[in-house]
């Protein structure tokens, strides 16, 4: 075909602009962060006597355990769910119901998390509420998170699951062996990597969500030591000072930022490593 | 068509295609078409034949590390119709897409020795792709007319290539939908979808669509493979008839149709892992006095 | 029956209630939105300006906001969107370093937390560009939100274009911006479509990115330099900062749930329908 070089240009700028965003951000959280690092390095923000911005206090240890802890609620129970969830659109939903099923999962993936967050805070706080006092708690962020990203794990395991080839199930089946002991053997383990991609980035969507874990964790900064006690995660921090935050603060909430940008793109490479290898 | 799907899948880098499929556009392609376009107004019916033979000269097509087809000689004389005959696998289909060059699209695909069209050598370095293919036409195996109307089929290749005039596209609409016989059935509804056609009528519009670019060799690779044995004899009958006007080189594996249509045939066959054209020469005389003993064993069905 | 068969029957039995355990919980939590807000949805609630924080009154000039905003992100996104999606699937060198950086680029993005996209609308476009708190910031700051998922669901489309146009057009020696414009863009509109619908879903849900960039303000957007309220922000608003604010917030919730689930339902329809014409 003959080329128009305005054309490959003109295109070229799209697609460079559009991948020179995620560059962008990096750049300019770098930059807002710089000062602060530079004047007092690294060290405070893991070791000071807790977060208080006013007078210089900024440790975000109780702020990124908290993330780590309500996300990894969230996905340890999410991801053996959604397997189950998998395996019975793919193996024992007949097909009719298979559809559906994929069809109320695609439907409840695109409901807002606000959506989610308000309905943890009317119904499942309070009911935690009764169980523990305050309710807003650790647990009851993992809870509406573990809701949020289900839907998701379920439909990359999905994926992951129809991706394996025919012909294995076809020998499985040719040798007499059970529907579970197929899964088992022969199914989960081909489709493991495919899978554990889908839980990596739901893991970082876990960790990056703000408005549900922000409407249901009762942000008070703290290492919480039991699940019914309330946190604060790195995003809610940002979210709920930012619109006051000024000097060092105001830098201290870009450091999480950045800190959130990392480790986003860290689980990235990790579950572009497992797609890589299901393709192998 | 192997060479597409590799393509089409892009398992390796086209750096190739980069370079050399998409040649930068330059002003000189619509100026030659300009010029060409009064050329096309006083196009009589009967066009006297200017086409060029084709000469190969120890044309190999290799992709990657296996050969394609090795060491392939043949003179495709002008105004006359030459089949490529052989089993699948043979390589002629590889040998036919190296005439437009199309095998440049495929990363692996290298192509060697010397193919010349009239006087000039197109698997040359300098050869402006863009004008080779305006030169040579190819038709597909299966009908590909683009999803739009019949007209459109024919009038946006011609405005793309830089032809304005609305009168003498009309014209050019009218004559080669006539060549190919599709004129008096369609004429009513020029404005509806190509899609909608009969698989014949598809081969015959995409035929006509070659045409209206006014090349001067016909490239056809299996055309009557996917149709039925009907619409397959009307463009058996249309490619016999354009041979007076164009070079028409034709790729099939069917012996007998061959054998109606073709003036010269070449034989390909695999040998020792790698096609190769093993004879060649008039239709009679390969079917009746075939000098290689697979040409013999083939050409009577009891091979491929 | 063998203990092998047992288990085998056991299993089945617990994937089928777990299975059906895992679609009660969210619908439940969907029926208690609908629950909850029906009651206080009516005509007047959709167009009717919102009154003492929220309390009472409608969410008509909020929808005004989220549309104005969802405008922007979509104008900004889908010629860019569309230029990346178009260079990816036609230009680019497969498996080159370019392909391989633009893609994995592209996969972060993706992965980019909503709060960090709202810090940086806020820092870059509100503050830094000088638009403040805006509609204008708030789309854009969407836009480079929505940009990947639109990229990468029309760059799908764009590939499943039948090999037999392209070759056509190669042996007629077509000019790629005359196979882009008038066969391949046409052939993939129907997956275009829908690329853009699931990215109107994606922008619709969003609320951490426009806290920061649209704004909180709840007045009739006069222009898209105006700071507005999307309905989600409006949700979050009304049941974290406004006391007897949890009914409407429920019927807000309502209508955005009403709105995702009417998207979800054409972007099936269209991409089945889209797929059969194939």
């Amino acid at each position: 075909m003959r080329t128009n070089i305005w054309l490959t240009r003109g295109l070229r700028t799209a697609a460079w602009l559009s991948a020179s965003i995620l560059l962008f951000i990096l750049l300019f959280l770098i930059q807002e962060s710089s000062p602060l690092i530079g004047e007092i390095g690294l060290g405070p923000f893991f070791q000071a006597d807790g977060w208080y911005p006013q007078e210089g206090a900024f440790q975000l240890t109780p702020m990124l355990l908290g993330s780590l802890f309500v996300a990894g609620g969230a996905v340890l129970l999410a991801t053996p769910l959604g397997i189950i969830a998998a395996l019975f659109g793919q193996f024992y939903a007949p097909p009719a119901l298979a559809r559906l099923y994929r069809g109320l999962m695609e439907l409840l993936a695109g409901v807002p998390s606000v959506v989610f967050g308000f309905w943890g805070l009317v119904v499942l706080v309070p009911w935690i509420n009764r169980l523990a006092p305050p309710g807003a708690s650790l647990l009851a962020g993992a809870l509406v998170l573990a809701l949020m990203i289900l839907p998701l794990v379920a439909l990359t395991a999905d994926a992951a699951l129809a991706a394996v080839p025919q012909q294995y199930l076809r020998g499985a089946a040719a040798m007499g062996l059970s529907r579970w002991g197929t899964i088992q053997r022969i199914t989960l383990p081909v489709a493991m990597p495919g899978i554990l991609s889908g839980v990596v980035l739901q893991t970082g969507r876990a960790l990056g969500e703000t408005m549900a874990v922000l409407m249901v964790c009762g942000n008070v900064v703290q290492i919480p030591s039991s699940w019914f006690e309330p946190v604060r995660t790195l995003t809610a921090n940002i979210a709920l000072e930012m619109s006051y935050a000024v000097d060092q603060h105001r830098t201290a909430l870009f450091i999480s930022g950045l800190l959130l940008l990392l480790l986003t793109i860290t689980l990235v490479a990790v579950a572009s490593h497992f797609r890589r290898m299901q393709h192998e | 068509m192997k060479a597409f799907m590799n393509v089409l899948k892009r398992k390796q880098p086209m750096n190739s295609e980069l370079t050399t499929a998409f040649q930068i556009e330059t002003g000189s392609s619509t100026e030659a078409f300009a010029k060409k376009e009064q050329s096309l107004e006083d196009k009589s019916r009967q066009k006297p034949l200017s086409a060029p033979g084709l000469t190969l000269k120890k044309v190999n097509v290799r992709y990657g590390d296996t050969n394609a087809i090795e060491g392939a000689c043949l003179d495709i004389p002008s105004g006359s119709i030459t089949a490529l005959v052989g089993p699948s696998g043979c390589g002629k289909s590889s040998l036919l897409a190296s005439i437009s060059r199309m095998t440049d699209l495929t990363p692996q695909c290298q192509v060697s020795g010397e193919i010349f069209l009239g006087k000039d050598n197109i698997l040359a370095k300098g050869t402006d792709l863009n004008r080779l293919r305006r030169r040579v036409g190819m038709v597909f195996q299966s009908p590909n007319p683009f999803p739009m109307s019949i007209e459109e089929n024919i009038r946006f290749p011609l405005r793309d290539h830089g032809m304005r005039d609305e009168s003498v596209i009309r014209k050019t609409i009218k004559n080669v939908l006539g060549d190919v016989g599709l004129w008096d059935e369609v004429k009513d509804r020029l404005g509806q979808s190509a899609l909608a056609l009969s698989g014949g009528q598809q081969q015959r519009l995409c035929i006509a669509r070659c045409l209206a670019l006014d090349p001067e060799v016909l490239l056809f690779d299996e055309p009557c493979s996917a149709l039925d044995p009907l619409s397959s004899a009307k463009v058996e009958t249309l490619i016999k008839g354009l041979k007076s006007r164009y070079t028409v080189l034709l790729v099939t594996h069917n012996l007998a149709q061959a054998r109606r249509i073709a003036d010269h045939v070449a034989v390909c066959w695999v040998q020792a892992g790698c096609g190769c054209i093993i004879e060649s020469g008039d239709t009679r005389s390969i079917f009746e006095r075939p000098v290689h003993p697979i040409t013999q064993a083939f050409c009577q069905g009891l091979q491929g | 029956m063998n203990d092998g068969q047992k288990l085998d029957s056991g299993i089945t039995v617990l994937i089928w209630l777990v299975s059906i355990a895992l679609v009660v919980l969210p619908l439940s939590m969907l029926w208690d939105v609908v629950r909850e807000g029906l009651p206080h949805l009516s005509f007047n609630f959709i167009v009717d300006q919102p009154l003492d924080a929220g309390r009472s009154g409608g969410v008509g000039s909020l929808l005004i906001s989220t549309f104005w905003i969802l405008g922007v992100c979509l104008l900004t996104t889908i010629p860019i969107g569309l230029g990346c999606a178009l260079y990816l699937s036609e230009f680019v060198i497969p498996h080159s370093q370019s392909e391989k950086l633009l893609g994995f680029s592209l996969d972060v993005l993706a992965g980019v937390p909503s709060i960090v996209f709202g810090l940086f609308g806020y820092a870059v476009f509100a503050i830094q560009l000088g638009l403040g708190f805006s509609i204008l910031s708030g789309g854009l700051s969407l836009a480079c939100m929505v940009l990947p998922l639109f990229i990468r669901t029309a760059e799908q489309a764009l590939r499943t274009c039948p090999k037999g146009y392209r070759q056509a057009a190669i042996a007629l020696n077509i000019s790629h911006a005359g196979f882009i414009s008038r066969i391949l863009l046409p052939s993939a509109s129907g997956g275009i479509a829908v690329a853009m619908i699931i990215s109107i879903g994606r922008a619709l849900a969003e609320t951490a990115v426009l806290i920061f960039t649209a704004g909180y303000v709840t007045r009739m957007p006069g222009s898209v330099m105006d700071s507005g309220r999307s309905l989600s922000v409006h949700i979050y608003d009304l049941s974290m900062n406004v006391p007897g604010g949890q009914s409407n917030a429920a019927a807000t919730a309502l209508i955005l749930v009403m709105m995702i689930v009417l998207i979800n339902v054409l972007a099936r329809y269209l991409s089945r329908r889209w797929q059969h014409v194939e």
